[in-house]
């Protein structure tokens, strides 16, 4: 059964039409459709959005397969209305080496839940000292073009220009954790009034706006793509948009996280609350939403970095730093964007899905809602309400910083490759690719 | 402290609450002794410590905080009227010995103070304004105990309501007053509450 | 009050009232029999993951003072440094029946977790949590401050009063030093007037906020340029601040913000010279200095346990507990 009909669905927020998938592609767009073959989705009151596209996701396996696998990652992925997920290389090994992401893309294509992109590592080890075999990654079947060392910094300047000349040659991305080490040494939390009242050692802001200034200047100077993970400041969005002013090519995420939450949380002490780049004031969260609604900041990716409980269930210096955010991330960006004003659905899906596929290279996805389109969706119901419960989700990182709050918007459905992965709000199966 | 002085930031933490309250009685209250009493009670209480301990020497008057303290005071005034001799007078402050503490709202710790002699060998006559279950009488044996051995110990009240719940009774007592154990028997000194007056209220 | 984690957790009359009961705790040590049977039958657990002998061995005394029972848990040679974490050492002191933890941990948030994570039913004690507080220090400075500044000038008792219109400098590595962050909470809870005196370095960004008011300019502020000093409390400068540039050198930190003979006696007459220990001599703080009539050294420590004494006290009776 590969025929789907789904009935007045509201494309990215239009006017309800029809919409008829068959055999992977959207086959026909329009009103009073009908199928004998199709089996019928009722769309009433649903948004249809391209699939959604995370360019940073943390899937753990290799190595952490007590925090997360492809697998738990996938589903989490397709509960979430996401089509594919880029996964970092801080796995163990570290994906450096042709051999562990076309691993990680195997296991991906195994679980069959998304379309699982392995991002190749910068340097060895994450080293920071050599540039680790970037062609070698982009010429694997995994096809890695976004290149990060994700968790680190490439702080070296030579190195990181090295690494933005090298991936020019396959049309390759360098994605920066900026963080400027020995301005961030053992730092727990966001550098200001907060953690001058809790004794924690401050994560200055400036460590990430040093980093992006001269990393969107080297970019400029040698002609390369530049994309910024996590950007978390307001003077972070200062930089990219005069880099962007002057031409340069740079591209940003942000996560959901912080456009909602601050360091005023971390007064609990609660590390669910511990993250890098750390959660920081109302005015940076303020500039970050209107960084995205002018699109300064180009996209929305998660960060997904699921732990295993024993690491947050401990005082704050000795948890480990992450928040889980594939199953939250929409409601999120419909409570912070949408339901302000900021964003409407035809720009969140730019945010979240057709800007990252383009960034990621990805040529199936993030493509409009159109006859003849791969049919990789996602109805989301806007009007739904849903209790987070971090225990009923698909991942298995139980950190996630919005347990207990009411949510906005779910997703009822998930189609990837034209089949669904999600259906009436809940997993269903996934695609066997050969 | 008074009980007006509560705090009111959000961790819940307010200062001890005084073990009297100097506030006015209850409309259903109904006045046992006046002034003039008090002072006849006391007036008696003056003879009979003097008579039990032939004089008054050797003696030593500890009140128990709070108006326990007022009316060892009195007392001692009294004292030296009729026998022209200063008694020295304290305070024995028995907070730290009760048995009940986790049952009450935290009690502020009275002073205590003891005269300079000391209580070795002397006759302490503990003073009290109520004696009830007796519980407050035997913390202060105990706290006397830390201070030293006294010859030995009687014990004056203003008031006796009874329900003992200890074999502890009173040397002498200013008026015997019969009450249920739903009533709260309240007493006014003018050195703390402006006036001299013993109050029943509450009951049927 | 439930827990002790912070100074922020008492308000102007809880502070006093603490101060009130360890006035009296205070009498009681002047005994021949120093016990009191007040905390008799429970169970206090000082659980040391720092090194402290002194504010354990406080800490100990006022329990035992009251008659608690007292179960000491240093993180040397225990489970802890095998590897146990924070939680399951928590789970075994409350199937031992702690009433109250008094904890020192070297990570800033420890105690504030220990109370609310769910891990335990009893109260918690912060004896010293990382570069956060220490709120018990704080009440045993304002206790001494209180019996020698109000005290011996009103020539009576000091019950019931609080530091009003007194003022207070602290000197040193603010940054690094929860004493310093409970002080200047205290300190204002109470009505006096801090100045905050350091090197540029060694002040936290973000202490704009803070109810006190700063200088780099230690002479100054000595000579009365944030008003008259009634106190000057030295922190402690680690030696290993030196390696993180914080400061160039021990001789210019000591030449610039040690405590020397002559900053103290350019002090108003009054005025009292302390320090929360241990003290580095020739650091931050002169011999001269610390031996002087002025200095509440000594006193300071011996005030800690009657303190000690009524912050338990405080916690472990009356309904809450």
């Amino acid at each position: 059964m590969s025929v789907y009909l789904l009935r007045g669905v509201s494309p990215l927020g239009a006017e309800p039409v029809d919409l008829l998938i068959r055999d992977g592609v959207i086959a026909e767009l329009g009103t009073r459709l009908s199928a004998a073959d199709a089996r019928v989705i009722d769309g009433a009151g649903l948004v249809a959005l391209p699939g959604l596209v995370d360019l940073h996701t943390h899937l753990r396996e290799p190595g952490r397969e007590d925090a997360e696998t492809v697998e738990s990652g996938s589903r989490a992925a397709a509960r979430g209305g996401w089509t594919a997920v880029h996964a970092m290389a801080n796995t163990d090994p570290v994906a450096d080496t042709a051999g562990v992401v076309e691993q990680v893309w195997r296991l991906g294509r195994r679980s069959g839940w998304v379309d699982v992109r392995p991002v190749g590592a910068v340097t060895v080890g994450l080293g920071g000292e050599r540039l680790a075999e970037l062609g070698a990654m982009a010429d694997s079947a995994a096809r890695v073009s976004v290149f990060s060392d994700d968790g680190m910094c490439v702080h070296d300047a030579v190195l990181m220009r090295r690494a933005l000349e090298y991936v020019k040659a396959f049309d390759g991305v360098v994605a920066q954790h900026a963080q400027e080490p020995r301005l961030t040494e053992n730092a727990q939390m966001h550098e200001g009034e907060v953690s001058a009242a809790l004794g924690l050692t401050g994560w200055p802001a400036v460590a990430e706006e040093a980093i992006i200034a001269r990393d969107v200047l080297l970019a400029g100077h040698v002609g390369s793509r530049l994309h910024v993970c996590h950007v978390s400041t307001a003077g972070s969005v200062e930089i990219i948009r005069w880099a962007k002013a002057r031409g340069i090519d740079v591209t940003a995420e942000v996560t959901p996280h912080h456009l909602l939450l601050t360091d005023e949380l971390v007064r609990t002490y609660d590390p669910v609350y511990k993250v890098n780049p750390p959660l920081r004031t109302a005015d940076d969260v303020a500039a970050l939403r209107a960084a995205l609604a002018d699109g300064t900041i180009d996209i929305v990716a998660t960060d997904h970095a699921p732990h295993p409980v024993e690491a947050k269930d401990c005082e704050w210096g000795s948890a480990a730093m992450g928040m889980t955010g594939l199953e939250t991330a929409l409601s999120v960006v419909q409570e912070a964007m949408v339901d302000t004003g900021l964003l409407d659905w035809a720009q969140v899906a730019t945010r979240m899905s057709s800007t990252p596929a383009r960034i990621g290279r990805l040529a199936d996805q993030g493509r409009p809602l159109a006859v003849g389109e791969p049919a990789h969706l996602t109805l989301i119901d806007p009007a739904a309400v849903w209790d987070c419960d971090p225990a009923a989700m698909a991942t298995s990182g139980r950190n996630s910083p919005l347990r207990g709050r009411k949510m906005s918007g779910q997703v009822v459905a998930t189609f990837y490759l034209g089949q669904p992965t999600v259906l009436d709000g809940a997993l269903n199966e996934p695609v066997e690719l050969s | 402290m008074s009980s007006a002085q509560r705090a009111t930031d959000p961790s819940g933490t307010s200062p001890p609450s005084p073990a009297v309250s100097p506030a006015a009685p209850a409309p259903d209250a109904r006045a046992v002794l006046e002034a003039a009493e008090i002072s006849r009670a006391l007036s008696r209480i003056a003879h009979e410590v003097l008579e039990r301990n032939k004089g008054a020497g050797g003696l030593i008057l500890l009140g128990i905080p709070t108006r326990g303290v007022h009316l060892a005071r009195r007392l001692a005034r009294r004292l030296a009227e009729i026998e022209g001799t200063e008694v020295p007078v304290g305070a024995l402050d028995v907070t730290m010995h009760r048995d009940d503490l986790r049952r009450q709202p935290i009690r502020a710790i009275g002073a205590t103070n003891v005269p300079a002699e000391g209580i070795d060998d002397h006759v302490v006559v503990l003073v009290d304004d109520v004696l009830y279950s007796g519980r407050t009488i035997r913390a202060a044996l105990d706290a006397l105990s830390d201070l030293g051995r006294p010859r030995a110990v009687r014990l004056a009240v203003l008031v006796d309501r009874g329900h003992r719940e200890l074999p502890i009774r009173a040397d002498h007592v200013g008026k015997n007053l019969p009450t249920s154990q739903l009533e709260r028997v309240r007493v006014h000194l003018s050195e703390v509450d402006g006036e001299d007056s013993v109050w029943i209220e509450g009951g049927s | 009050m439930k827990h002790l984690l912070s100074a922020a957790d008492l308000d102007r009359d809880a502070a006093v009232s603490v101060l009130d009961v360890a006035e009296q705790m205070a009498a009681t040590q002047q005994r021949e029999i120093k016990k009191l049977p007040t905390l008799r039958g429970r169970t206090v657990v000082n659980l040391f993951y720092e090194d402290s002998t002194r504010t354990r061995i406080s800490f100990e005394a006022a329990a035992k003072r009251l008659s608690a029972d007292v179960i000491n848990f240093s993180a040397k040679g225990s489970s802890v440094s095998k590897g146990e974490s924070l939680k399951d050492t928590a789970l075994t002191l409350e199937a031992m029946g702690a009433d109250v933890v008094v904890v020192r941990h070297p990570v800033s948030g420890a105690p504030h977790r220990l109370a609310h994570a769910g891990w335990i039913r009893g109260a918690v004690v912060n004896a010293g949590d990382g570069t956060h507080e220490h709120p018990t220090q704080a009440l045993l400075d304002a206790f001494t401050l209180r019996r020698r500044l109000v005290g011996e000038d009103r020539g009576d008792s000091s019950l019931g009063q609080d530091l009003k219109g007194r003022r207070v400098a602290i000197v040193g590595d603010v940054l690094h030093s929860r004493v310093a962050r409970s002080n200047v909470l205290l300190l204002h809870t109470l009505g006096a007037e801090v100045v905050l005196v350091a090197p540029p370095t060694l002040l936290p960004v973000g202490i704009g906020s803070w109810p006190c008011t700063m200088s780099y300019d230690m002479d100054g502020v000595i000579n009365g340029d944030h008003g008259d000093l009634d106190a000057v409390m030295m922190l402690r400068v680690q030696q290993e601040r030196m390696n993180a540039a914080y400061f160039p050198s021990a001789r210019e930190y000591s030449r610039r913000y040690g405590l020397d003979a002559k900053r103290v006696a350019a002090l108003p007459d009054h005025a009292l010279v302390m320090h929360p220990g241990p003290m580095n001599r020739g650091l931050e703080i002169s011999a001269e200095a610390a031996d002087s009539a002025r200095s509440t050294i000594v006193e300071q420590v011996a005030n800690g346990v009657a303190v000690r004494m009524a912050v338990l006290y405080l916690i472990l009776s009356g309904e809450n507990s």
